[in-house]
């Protein structure tokens, strides 16, 4: 095979397919080598998809890196795939977190129900698709990658995780089938839509001119089973309840995952298949989009402050922050698109940051509870201080780069949705508490006792914790590189949506 | 305006200093402190350059920028990382380049027994770096950074032994309530952005003229809530006298000589929304009235010195604060008080300190007394602060705090009669309680017990706090001779006409010198004339007790925000574990149910099945027949 | 003869075994029963076979005796082992896959 010439989304889809391949010839005794295997493939796919990010011209609109071939003509779908901006940020931040999370979680996979062979090919299955599902172009490929994503995922839970394992496995499946199959049935309602006004494709650059001839009720209702499916996904309030419980039980690295990329998909979906498709519904929906994420960002601060357990914890400020997104997304100005995007990437380093740190305090202290910790940060300065900056980029502090995007979001609301945007704002204060209060009870105070002989981070926790954090400072002072892919994708989108950034109120005075 | 390229050294110096003790970790706990010192002293060294080259030019080209990069650039919304330095910043750098270098050779000798000196050395000139950068930002975003960069700064410095659970909880008090304040300014830049187009001062300025005076009300107030928080004003005032668990030097460089102050530039800043803008201006002089007397007045009952300083500071800034809501007449006023309280508070602060040094720590003044003896330099560095503060002519206090009562009482209307009153009332209790800080710490009777051997401070620790006593004399005179801190300033500041004069200045500086005269008098008689018991008496009145609560400020917090969020909180967790997931797992539930209830029609009897096939049989014979009948 | 007393015989026969199905225990006589009802559908399609005069009728009712057969060699099999490890031919002793 040519790989020279090969697209590069779909090198960066099958080399992960290779390493499983290479895994499978691995002996099932020698787990040092499986973990070999698959750091080398995802440090290769990540270098793939830098080489993406550097090779990415941000002067064109439109899908790039775009390929296109025929894989079931009968019902006109395609392999097709291209990235935009919005696309290839997401991608960039998956295939960057991916080997984090094996550097990371070097013994996690000891502890499961079966050997690290089937961890390692579970994680780099997901990878494939994690890809897929960003580069997807044709609607039936994306349902095809949304839907098996999850099978991974349940064995990663299921089989490896702690706890209820299996009871948060199952309850995680349900709840994305439940919305899969919803998505499902709108795919389908489309696709006869499409048929009958004579293009029998799946290709949504063509689908995106349907709404056009959909009568409004049936706009709407195949937005809904969009945004379902992308809402539990996200997760937004009220459909958030399967996500604590998962992240409790996954292992931290399958939490960052999931909460750092798969969460992602729902946001991400909004953007490309909600608004794009359905333009008319999307502006029926938007009053009650925004009041769901005000309250979600609300909602999911006031339970971190009530969270006793870490994850749990991490997991609700996660809840918090897709409120954020998704807000963003539906102010409908470029502002909050670019900046939910941003955020998008953001959140995924920061919470893996969170999580990452935690899994390494978890390992040392074998409980997750706030409780048990105490005083760590005389005892194991290093790890304390990683859990500090993780912690204070979840809170948005200015000089980090959640703050960017966080702001941009605010503002970008601000100029259309006022009063959201004000009580929106009250989360940073929320965030401020759900911060400070696991830190002071972990960190600060008496080392309580159990505690004084933890060790501080290993130099392989410090590999895997210092390019999140190089991650998080650098974008916080100078996140115009990635803006300026964004940008581009992102006011495509508004413009298509026919709108405009609000001008200056002053400039209508005169 | 004028391009210069050194302005990044005033901030990337003592920014350097912080990332590489920081990073360098133990490996630099030998040197760390003398380089962070030497960092801080180097910025102070750029920023006197600046003010020379400042000095050269003339007085329209006197503030200069620099673009470092574009931050943040989506749409319309445009924001540089860049640098302004003008005359108005130009104070504030020297002010904190150098009394934060003298703090920092301060620390040297305070903090050598610690064994984590290098990591407070690392904070320090974090919060250098992060309080230049907010005088510095040439927007309101850019500013936006270093407001929360000293915000954190602060956070890490109070909780520097937090160890102790109760300092881990006022660092984390101070940051909320900061952060209350830092919403406020997340506003006022959202509506600046959505009514204007602009985040920078200079673009606000421009528009400040044609745009509603709603709007600019609107961002007047939420940069007011912004000033509120940081400057520990009232109703934002509560975690200043907590955050006096940093270890002193902090509390010196941040909780009164700095970062606090930092409202005051804010609002000094924005001048021109708030000439725009009359209620969030008046609303600014009400806020400043108020905690004047609030600081004040809890600065009389308390007995822990740090905790009186920190409400002196506290009614200090008031007084700031009301100078700048009283517009242009005011501004160069709360700015040349902030310089001189910036020296006097920052001594007392650092003498405070040098007391506590030589008392194995103990802050409870009564258990003090006759102090003067043993720690003679301190008593006279001390000493001028303490008449600085009270106001006693020439030294510094006098001249700034003089004006701003004059400026008070000459702004017009019932307002000026109210606001000169408070103010003159003000200065009568604040030489009351600060003479009673300075009878009970120094010259009243020795009530310690003889296992304690007050002793006098290093010479580190001595010379900066001469060098601030020197200030507290000086600076004074210097600024306001010639009014040269007014005409320095006044480019920067819309013209006014002539206001009119309700009070001759020689008048106002008489009763001003009668109300101090008369608050020491009462509290010589108090505390010097009669003897102190070294522990607080308890049989007092109901003022007195409410006082030692700081004015209930704590309970009132409790009572209306902590524990009904608390009680949200747990609400909250209980509806989403039974209401939300509950009808999640509900559902679940229901499934499981309804397929037990049709579990038992599965009897394992054969016959039985047989039964159910054969009526299923005759049932649907039956159901064809009817229908195709 | 009228083919109703065709229809009328294999009904009756059939129901005859539907009612042994159910009422009998003994796996023997349940079995036997079995192979009345479909012998009695059987005889209706031979009847019919007759009556319209093709042999599809007929052919389908070789394939139930030959499936017939092939079910009595399984179904006395299973029944064998039943009363070999249980002492007993009653079908409601044999409620096993309940759970």
């Amino acid at each position: 095979m040519n790989f020279a010439n090969m697209n590069l989304l779909t090198l960066s889809m099958l080399l992960p397919l290779l390493g499983t391949t290479a895994l499978a010839f691995t002996p099932k005794t020698n787990v040092l080598l499986t973990k070999q295997i698959a750091l080398a493939t995802t440090i290769l796919v990540a270098l793939v998809g830098i080489l993406m990010t550097v090779k990415f011209d941000f002067n064109k609109t439109g899908f790039q890196f775009a390929e296109s071939r025929e894989w079931i003509p009968a019902f006109g779908i395609k392999y097709a795939l291209g990235v935009d901006g919005i696309a290839l940020v997401l991608i960039l931040m998956s295939v960057l977190l991916t080997p984090i999370v094996v550097v990371a979680g070097w013994h996690e996979s000891e502890g499961g129900r079966w050997s690290a062979k089937t961890f390692y090919s579970l994680l780099l299955v997901l990878e494939t698709m994690m890809i897929g599902v960003f580069a997807s172009t044709d609607l039936f490929l994306f349902y095809v990658f949304f839907e098996a994503m999850l099978v991974p995922v349940y064995f990663l839970i299921g089989g490896f995780g702690t706890g209820e394992r299996a009871a948060a496995a199952v309850k995680f499946l349900l709840y994305s089938l439940f919305g899969g199959l919803l998505m499902l049935a709108s795919i389908i309602g489309i696709f006869v839509m499409a048929t009958r006004y004579g293009n029998r494709t799946f290709d949504i650059t063509t689908l995106a001119g349907l709404h056009t001839v959909l009568t409004p009720m049936m706009e709407n209702v195949l937005f809904l089973g969009f945004f379902i499916a992308f809402a539990i996904k996200a997760p937004l309030w009220p459909l958030h309840t399967w996500l604590p419980d998962a992240a409790k039980s996954a292992t931290p690295g399958t939490s960052v995952l999931l909460l750092g990329v798969l969460d992602k998909v729902g946001t991400f979906g909004m953007i490309r298949y909600c608004l794009t498709l359905f333009p008319n519904a999307s502006k029926t929906f938007t009053p009650m989009i925004i009041t769901l994420a005000v309250i979600s960002i609300l909602y999911g601060a006031f339970l971190a402050i009530g969270a006793k357990d870490i994850k749990r914890l991490i997991a609700y400020t996660s809840i918090s922050h897709f409120g954020f997104i998704t807000m963003g997304i539906f102010a409908m100005t470029t502002q909050g698109h670019s900046g939910a995007t941003l955020y998008m990437f953001n959140h995924g380093f920061s919470t893996a940051a969170l999580f990452l740190v935690a899994g390494f305090m978890i390992s040392r202290r074998k409980s997750s509870t706030i409780a048990d910790f105490g005083g760590l940060q005389r005892v194991t300065p290093i790890m304390a201080w990683s859990f500090f900056i993780a912690g204070m980029s979840s809170l948005a502090l200015p000089g980090l780069s959640s703050f960017v995007s966080e702001f941009l979001v605010l503002v970008g609301t601000f100029t259309r949705y006022p009063v959201a945007a004000v009580i929106a704002t009250f989360g940073i204060v929320l965030a401020a508490l759900y911060i400070l209060i696991p830190v002071q009870r972990a960190l600060h105070g008496p080392t309580t006792p159990g505690n004084e002989l933890l060790t501080d981070l290993t130099l392989r926790e410090k590999i895997a914790i210092a390019p999140v954090i190089a991650v998080i400072v650098a974008l916080g002072f100078y996140p115009s590189p990635l803006l300026k892919i964004i940008n581009p994708a992102a006011a495509t989108v508004i413009s298509q949506q026919g709108f405009t950034d609000p001008a200056p109120t002053i400039s209508e005075g005169k | 305006m004028v391009t210069n390229n050194g302005l990044v050294y005033l901030i990337a110096l003592p920014l350097f200093g912080a990332l590489s003790l920081l990073l360098l970790g133990r490996r630099a706990d030998k040197w760390g402190h003398l380089l962070a010192t030497a960092l801080s002293a180097s910025s102070f060294a750029v920023g006197l350059l600046q003010l020379s080259q400042m000095l050269g030019r003339a007085t329209e080209n006197r503030p200069v920028t620099q673009k470092l990069f574009s931050w943040i650039s989506v749409g319309s919304f445009k924001v540089d990382a860049s640098l302004l330095l003008d005359q108005l910043s130009i104070c504030f750098v020297l002010l904190i380049t150098g009394v934060g270098t003298l703090i920092h050779i301060y620390s040297i000798s305070y903090m050598s027994h610690d064994h984590d000196r290098r990591r407070f050395f690392a904070y320090l000139n974090l919060f250098i770096a992060a309080m230049l950068l907010l005088v510095l930002g040439d927007s309101y975003l850019n500013l936006y950074v270093g407001w929360e960069g000293v915000g954190l700064a602060s956070y890490l410095l109070i909780g520097f032994w937090n160890q102790k659970p109760a300092y881990a909880t006022a660092s984390k008090k101070a940051f909320v309530m900061n952060r209350i304040g830092d919403m406020g300014l997340s506003f006022a830049i959202m509506i600046a952005f959505a009514s204007l187009g602009t985040v920078s001062f200079t673009g606000v300025k421009e528009h400040a003229h044609h745009a509603s005076e709603a709007t600019m009300t609107a961002i007047g107030i939420m940069l007011l809530v912004a000033a509120v928080g940081k400057s520990a004003q009232f109703p934002l005032q509560a975690w200043l006298g907590d955050a006096m668990a940093g270890p002193t030097p902090v509390s010196a460089l941040i909780h009164a000589a700095t970062m606090v102050t930092a409202g005051v530039y804010l609002i000094v800043r924005s001048n021109f929304v708030f000439d725009a803008a009359p209620t969030a201006q008046l609303l600014v002089v009400i806020v400043g009235a108020i905690t004047l007397m609030f600081g004040a007045l809890v600065g009389t009952a308390k007995d822990d010195i740090k905790k009186a300083l920190a409400a002196s500071t506290m009614s200090q800034i008031g007084y700031m604060i009301l100078g700048a809501g009283l517009g242009p007449a005011g501004y160069a006023f709360a700015i040349m008080h902030l310089l001189t309280h910036g020296f006097f508070k920052a001594g007392m602060f650092l003498g405070a300190g040098s007391v506590m040094h030589g008392m194995n720590d103990e802050v409870n003044m009564r258990r003090y007394g006759a102090l003067r003896k043993f720690m003679p330099i301190t008593f006279i560095t001390f000493g001028f602060g303490y008449l600085a503060i009270i106001g006693v002519p020439p030294f510094a206090g006098f001249y700034s705090k003089d004006m701003l009562i004059e400026t008070a009482f000459n702004s017009g209307g019932t307002k000026a009669i109210l606001l000169g009153s408070t103010a003159l009332l003000g200065a009568a209790i604040t030489a009351f309680y600060m003479t009673r800080v300075m009878i009970l710490t120094f010259t009243s009777t020795k009530r310690w017990d003889d296992n304690q051997h007050p002793h006098e401070s290093p010479i580190l620790m001595w010379l900066p706090m001469a060098i601030l006593a020197i200030g507290s004399v000086t600076s004074g005179f210097l600024l306001s001779r010639g009014s040269a801190l007014k005409n320095w300033l006044e480019p920067l500041f819309e013209s006014h006409g002539e206001h009119e004069e309700l009070l001759s200045p020689m008048v106002v500086s008489s009763l001003a010198l009668l109300m101090v005269a008369l608050g020491v008098a009462i509290a010589v008689m108090k505390y010097q004339l009669s003897d102190v018991d070294a522990v607080a008496p308890q049989d007092v009145s109901i003022f007195t007790r409410i006082a030692r609560r700081d004015l209930l400020q704590d309970d009132i917090n409790e009572a209306l925000f902590m524990r009904p969020g608390q009680v949200l909180t747990a609400a909250l967790v209980k509806v989403d574990e039974s209401v939300v997931d509950g009808a999640v797992r509900g559902i679940g539930q229901m499934a499981i149910s309804s397929g037990s209830t049709l579990r038992r029609t599965q009897t394992g009897f054969v016959r039985s099945y047989a039964m159910l096939i054969l009526v299923g049989a005759a049932v649907l014979i039956a159901a064809i027949w009817v229908v195709t009948q | 003869m009228s083919i109703n007393n065709y229809l009328y015989l294999s009904a009756i026969l059939f129901t005859i075994g539907a009612v042994g199905v159910v009422v009998r225990r003994n796996a023997i006589v349940v079995f036997m029963c079995v192979e009345l009802m479909l012998n009695a559908a059987n005889l209706t399609l031979v009847t019919f076979s007759r009556i319209n005069g093709t042999l599809d009728g007929q052919v389908v009712a070789f394939f139930t005796m030959v499936v017939a057969a092939c079910e009595v060699v399984v179904g006395l099999a299973i029944i064998v082992t039943i009363y070999r490890s249980r002492r007993s031919a009653s079908i409601d002793d044999a409620s096993l896959l309940k759970r």
